[in-house]
Parts: C-alpha cells; sequence; structure tokens
C-alpha cells in the first residue's frame, strides 16, 4: 500500500514538473567498466570511489541531473570488458562510459562505445593509438596521454642531474611506450634496458644487471604489487641507497608506499596530482574522500573525481543532454569548465590534458607513516606528444 | 663471470622458493589424486596471516608460524568442507571446484583485508646483504629461504622415507585402496596430508611475503609455475619437485638475465630486447616440452597401481 502511494505522488510530482523538461527526464546512465580483481583491484577501485565521491556529494546527481552509475568489474581482461560494453551500451542505453584502467582493455571498449554514439571519458588507461590518428570526438582522456606520466619522469630525472639510466618495464604496449616516453625527455646516457614480465614477481636477475651496470639511477614501470616486489627486492640487495630510483606516480602511489613502507623513503616520481597540491578542489576533495572512505586517497581516486566533476560541468553546460545534444553536450566537455584537484588543467585538440606535472619524494610523517611530499612544478602545462597527428580541432 | 655466478645462485633460490610451493602440491596431487587449483589461495592464506601476525606482535618468526597454522587450518577446513567430496570424481570436476574456491577465497581476503597490498617486512638482521665471496653480494634472505628450503627437502625426506606416516603416505600413493583394506583409516589420512600440503603452501607464502607484494590473488601467479614444476619433476614425487624446481628457477633466470644479451651479439638492441625478453619468459615452457618428449611422466614418476 504504502509504496504505490509514494509511486502515485511521485509520478503526480513528475507529471507536474514535466513541463520543464528536466525533472522528468529519466536519469543519464553512466557505465563504468573497471579493475576491481586482480593485483590491481585497487586501481579501480579508487577510481569507482572517486567517482562515487563526487555523486554522493550532489545526492545522486552530477550537475544537477540524476545519474544512473553502473559499475562492473573487468578482472583485467579485454574480453570481459567487450562483453559488459556491450550489455551496458545495448541492453541498458549507457550514454557515457568511464572507468577503464588498463590499456589493454581500452582499445576494445572505446570504439564500441564511440560507435554507439556514446561519449568515452577515460579516467586513466590512455594509449597512443586515441591520442593521434585515430583520435576521436567523442573520446576524452582526463587524466594523461599514457606517455606523459614516463615523460615526466624523464623531465624529472633530467632535471635532477642524472647523466645516465638503467630502465625497466614490462613486456606489453604499455611498458614499451612508458620506456619511449622516458627517453624522449631524458637527456642523459641509457646504460641498459631491459624488459620484464608482465605480472612478474622475482626480479632477482634484474637486478643483478643493474648492479652490474652501475647506473646513476633506475627507472622503471612497474605498477601495482609489480612495484612492490622490485622495490622489497631492490632494498634487500643493498641497492636502494647506493642507485637512487626515480619514476612515475604508477610506479611509486599511495598504496605502493603504504605496502613496502620504509623501504620507499627517498624515492623521487613526477606526478599530475598530490594529497598535498594547494587549491581549493583538492583540499574539498581530500576532506570528502577521507570522511566517505576512511583512507588516503591514491592518484586513481582524484581521477574518477576528476572525471566525474567534468562529466558534472558538460551535464550541467547541457541540463542533462547527451547524445540527444551531442554537439553541446561535446563542447561543454571540451571546455573542461571545471575545478581539477590538480589544479591548472585543459584540453588539448586532441581531448588529451594539459597541465602541470610535480615532482615528489617520499618523507616520514610525524606519526611513522610514509607519504609522497610535493617538491616542485617540474614541468608546467606539458602536452602530450601526438596531438599534431590528431585533425581534431 | 662473478655475474654469471650470482645469476646462477638467484636461480638456485627462485628454483628452492618454487620448491617450496610446489612440494605440497605435488604430494596432493600425486597421492591422493586431486588436482587442488586452490593451492595457490593457500600460499595467500599463509602471506596474509603471517602479515597480520607480524603486524600484531611485532615478531616475524610468530608471524611466520602463524601463517603456517593457518593455512594448515584452512587446509584441514577445504578438505572436510570440498576436498573430500571430489576424490572418486574425475579431474574436470576437481578443476571447477577448487577454482571456485579460488574466486571464493580471493573475495574473502579482499572483504576482510581490503585491496591494498599489505606492509610486511623481515626483521632487520635479514634484510641486508651480505658478502659471500669477493664481488658477490647477496641478500641475507635470499640466503634464508635457500636455508629454509633445504631443511624442507632434508625434513620431507626423512618423514617419507623413515617414519610410519611417510609409509603410509608412500603405500596410499601406490595403491589407495589397498591401504584401505589394510585397516587404515584412509580419510583421516587424507584429511592430515591435506592439511600438511597447507601447510607447506602457506610456508611458502609466508615465506614470500618479505619479497613480493602481499595481495589478493598472488597465490595464482606462483600456481602456473608451481604445476610446471610438478609436471616436470613427476607427479607426487618430492625429490621430483626439488629438482624440477631447481632446473625450473635456474633456466628461467638465466634465460631472463643472458638471452637478451645473447641476442644483441648479432641483432640491433631494440628487437633483441623484445624478442629476448619473449623468449625468455617462453624458456621454462621449452624445458617442460624437451623433458616431456624425452620422460613423458616426468624426471622421477611414481609407479602407481592405479593407471
Amino acid at each position: 500500500m504504502k509504496s504505490s502511494a509514494r509511486y502515485l505522488i511521485s509520478l503526480a510530482a513528475a507529471s507536474v514538473l514535466g513541463g520543464t523538461g528536466l525533472a522528468s527526464a529519466e536519469p543519464v546512465k553512466i557505465g563504468m567498466i573497471t579493475t576491481l580483481s586482480t593485483g590491481a583491484g585497487y586501481l579501480g577501485q579508487d577510481v569507482r570511489d572517486g567517482f562515487l565521491l563526487a555523486v554522493k556529494e550532489e545526492g545522486g546527481k552530477l550537475g544537477g541531473v540524476d545519474v544512473e552509475v553502473m559499475v562492473e568489474d573487468d578482472g583485467r581482461k579485454p574480453g570481459n570488458g567487450k562483453q559488459i560494453a556491450d550489455k551496458f551500451l545495448d541492453k541498458e542505453g549507457a550514454e557515457i562510459i568511464t572507468g577503464v584502467i588498463f590499456s589493454n582493455i581500452s582499445p576494445v571498449v572505446a570504439p564500441l562505445a564511440l560507435k554507439a554514439g556514446a561519449f568515452y571519458v577515460s579516467p586513466n588507461s590512455a594509449p597512443s593509438t586515441f591520442a593521434g590518428s585515430q583520435c576521436h570526438e567523442n573520446y576524452f582522456a582526463v587524466a594523461w596521454q599514457n606517455d606523459s606520466l614516463h615523460e615526466s619522469a624523464g623531465i624529472y630525472a633530467t632535471k635532477l642531474g642524472y647523466k645516465n639510466a638503467y630502465i625497466l618495464a614490462p613486456n606489453y604496449q604499455a611498458g614499451k611506450d612508458s620506456l619511449a616516453g622516458f627517453k624522449r625527455y631524458f637527456k642523459g646516457e641509457i646504460v641498459g634496458e631491459t624488459y620484464t614480465k608482465l605480472g612478474q614477481t622475482d626480479y632477482a636477475a634484474e637486478i643483478a644487471k643493474v648492479r652490474d651496470a652501475k647506473p646513476e639511477m633506475v627507472f622503471h614501470f612497474l605498477p601495482g604489487g609489480m612495484g612492490i616486489n622490485f622495490l622489497k627486492q631492490y632494498a634487500q640487495a643493498g641497492l636502494k641507497d647506493e642507485i637512487p630510483i626515480v619514476v612515475s606516480s604508477a610506479s611509486m602511489d599511495a598504496g605502493i608506499v603504504k605496502a613496502v613502507g620504509e623501504i620507499a623513503l627517498g624515492v623521487k616520481s613526477s606526478s599530475h596530482w598530490n594529497h598535498d597540491l594547494d587549491n581549493e578542489a583538492n583540499k574539498a576533495f581530500l576532506k570528502g574522500f577521507r570522511e566517505t572512505y576512511d583512507r588516503n586517497p591514491t592518484v586513481y581516486a582524484g581521477q574518477g573525481y576528476d572525471t566525474a566533476k567534468l562529466i558534472a560541468s558538460a551535464l550541467k553546460a547541457t541540463g542533462g543532454k547527451v547524445k540527444d545534444d551531442a554537439d553541446s553536450f561535446r563542447a561543454a566537455l571540451k571546455a573542461a569548465n571545471f575545478d581539477s584537484v590538480r589544479g591548472n588543467f585543459k584540453f588539448n585538440t586532441n581531448n588529451h590534458p594539459i597541465n602541470d606535472w610535480v615532482g615528489r619524494v617520499v618523507e616520514k610523517a610525524d606519526d611513522g607513516t610514509y607519504y609522497n611530499k610535493t617538491i616542485e612544478v617540474v614541468a608546467e602545462g606539458l602536452a602530450d606528444a601526438y596531438a599534431s597527428d590528431c585533425s581534431l580541432k | 663471470m662473478t655475474l654469471f655466478f650470482e645469476q646462477l645462485l638467484n636461480g638456485l633460490q627462485l628454483g628452492v622458493f618454487l620448491f617450496l610451493v610446489s612440494a605440497g602440491l605435488t604430494l596432493i596431487f600425486g597421492i591422493m589424486g586431486v588436482i587442488n587449483l586452490a593451492h595457490g589461495s593457500l600460499f595467500m592464506v599463509g602471506a596474509f596471516l603471517a602479515a597480520t601476525v607480524t603486524e600484531a606482535t611485532g615478531s616475524f618468526f610468530i608471524g611466520l608460524a602463524g601463517g603456517i597454522v593457518a593455512a594448515g587450518l584452512v587446509g584441514m577446513l577445504m578438505e572436510y568442507l570440498v576436498i573430500q567430496h571430489l576424490y572418486h570424481r574425475d579431474h574436470l570436476d576437481q578443476v571447477l571446484a577448487t577454482f571456485g574456491i579460488i574466486l571464493f577465497a580471493n573475495e574473502l581476503v579482499a572483504m576482510i583485508w581490503g585491496r591494498t597490498p599489505l606492509f610486511y617486512s623481515a626483521p632487520d638482521y635479514l634484510n641486508g646483504s651480505i658478502e659471500i665471496i669477493p664481488g658477490i653480494i647477496y641478500p641475507v634472505y635470499r640466503l634464508f629461504i635457500i636455508a629454509v628450503g633445504a631443511a624442507v627437502a632434508v625434513g620431507l625426506y626423512l618423514i617419507i622415507a623413515r617414519t610410519r606416516a611417510g609409509m603410509l603416505i608412500r603405500a596410499g600413493s601406490t595403491n589407495r585402496d589397498m591401504v584401505g583394506v589394510l585397516g587404515v583409516n584412509i580419510s583421516q589420512l587424507f584429511l592430515l596430508l591435506f592439511g600438511f600440503g597447507a601447510v607447506l603452501a602457506g610456508l611458502a607464502g609466508a615465506m614470500a611475503g618479505p619479497l613480493i607484494s602481499v595481495e589478493v590473488g598472488m597465490g595464482e601467479q606462483q600456481l602456473i609455475l608451481a604445476f610446471v614444476v610438478v609436471v616436470i619433476g613427476g607427479i607426487g614425487s618430492v625429490r621430483g619437485a626439488l629438482v624440477g624446481a631447481i632446473l625450473v628457477g635456474v633456466v628461467d633466470t638465466l634465460g631472463r638475465a643472458f638471452i637478451p644479451d645473447i641476442l644483441k651479439t648479432f641483432m640491433d638492441p631494440a628487437s633483441a630486447d623484445g624478442i629476448g625478453a619473449g623468449l625468455s619468459s617462453m624458456s621454462i615452457y621449452i624445458l617442460m616440452a624437451i623433458i616431456l618428449v624425452l620422460k613423458p611422466n616426468g624426471l622421477f614418476p611414481v609407479v602407481t597401481a592405479r593407471h
């Protein structure tokens, strides 16, 4: 009885408000395909939680428009990503697809979304393919272009004065991109370059080679568990104090710092976000995230939050229309009229971000925990290397 | 030359670690006839409990004991609830059921501990490096693993060759039904044996914690290598597991260490790095294929009456 009465009331309310064309609309459906399981599950978890925090702040809305966020785990497998994308796009009628963490999944999911006329807004993965010749007007990367992450580390390492480096990455596309990105801006010599297995646990052989090559520094792209494995073993081999490590934020995020503790002390990394960046959006984000989830956000949470805020700004501009007024929604996204937690933020012609990168070092806090401390801005308004190949204006 | 020796030592150490992972697997697989994919979950339980107990007590060795005991208990519970119903089913059912346990265990661990990897470290005196011979500086903790692995190998040999329980295990592996007919409580023996296998998995997991990331799903990465070791060594043979593990460890390490450099002598560096990385990750499977061609039942096949 009670529920049917409530249904009638809401029906009446809807018909009254119907004239405005706003409140009566179905909620905008946002499909989030992300990685919640496997060792990298905490990446997707933080993207999701950052995104949902922004929705929660508005009480289930983004930019004043009702949204329904559907979240599913792709298990880091492209096949799963395709299945979920098909379901979200065809069955559920999602108008915006987001959430993808890994660059083996985005090349499968993004084309499906774009073909269906939906918008693809990436909170993390941004392979070079979609930044250059195959860029698309409905494809937006909020976090970065993959290479920028490592280019900024190359800039930082050069700035720190290192004359040569030993570099390592897993043997897959993002790994190769990472080393190429580092080398693009690192002015020193590369004394050794090693590709490891994806998901490798034992790094004794690689560490022995590093010791033998006697470089001034080591750069690696080993995100998540791989980075933890490497660091633990690197420290045990006694190399941490001899050969410093300079990486990008993916290889030294808050989760890794927490898992290795003292070992992380002194490791330098470049990042587009850090918890101590001094801007209002970031302070509000940190406060909200800690209160809601009772833990510290990683860089991925900041990306998820930024993604939601960007979508909110565009929904606000179009009054909740997405596919129905794709041109306006697209223009509103591209304007990037939101306060990013990383400070300065704008989109390049290819819908990839232009923002500052900072250098960080791991320090010990008064309470005995370890954290990344921002030292300086190392690259201002860094744009990616592929924008010139993109035909978008 | 010292680099080659150091890499050989790295290979030996990886082999000993793989032996710890696969010893329990081969016992359960060979003697009880159960393909236990959830062996990696027991490895994970060992690591997580060791990390938690170490954090709570401040003692690495109490943590180690906690991990081992917890894995043993979880293993016996697993045997009692699920595995014992699978002894007379075919391998596909066992694979399905134990794969289900993996999914269940991963989610449960994620619910209890969360998805962020745990902090776990060895005590300071095991954390440094020492110069074992001039020119070779080696991490103490890896030497510690070699010592523990050697102790486990000797211990297993003594248990299996010299004790009554070992005699039953050997008899059970040869002819399970006959042992039952002779009045031995087979279901109890299998419960204990499964628990023992779980203890070995837990020991491996707890020992691995200071070297690798303590995270959900950490066991599955080890599981594939462990199966390679078991198949190379001969299913059910602990001696085979030891030899197989060291072979796999040495081949894998030397492959990663030297194949790209060897290729560079006649290829351009970029493709040598790429192909070298691919070849070195294939090396252990090539090794497995060669051994299976020469000895289809592995290096030390266990003769059973069941085939």
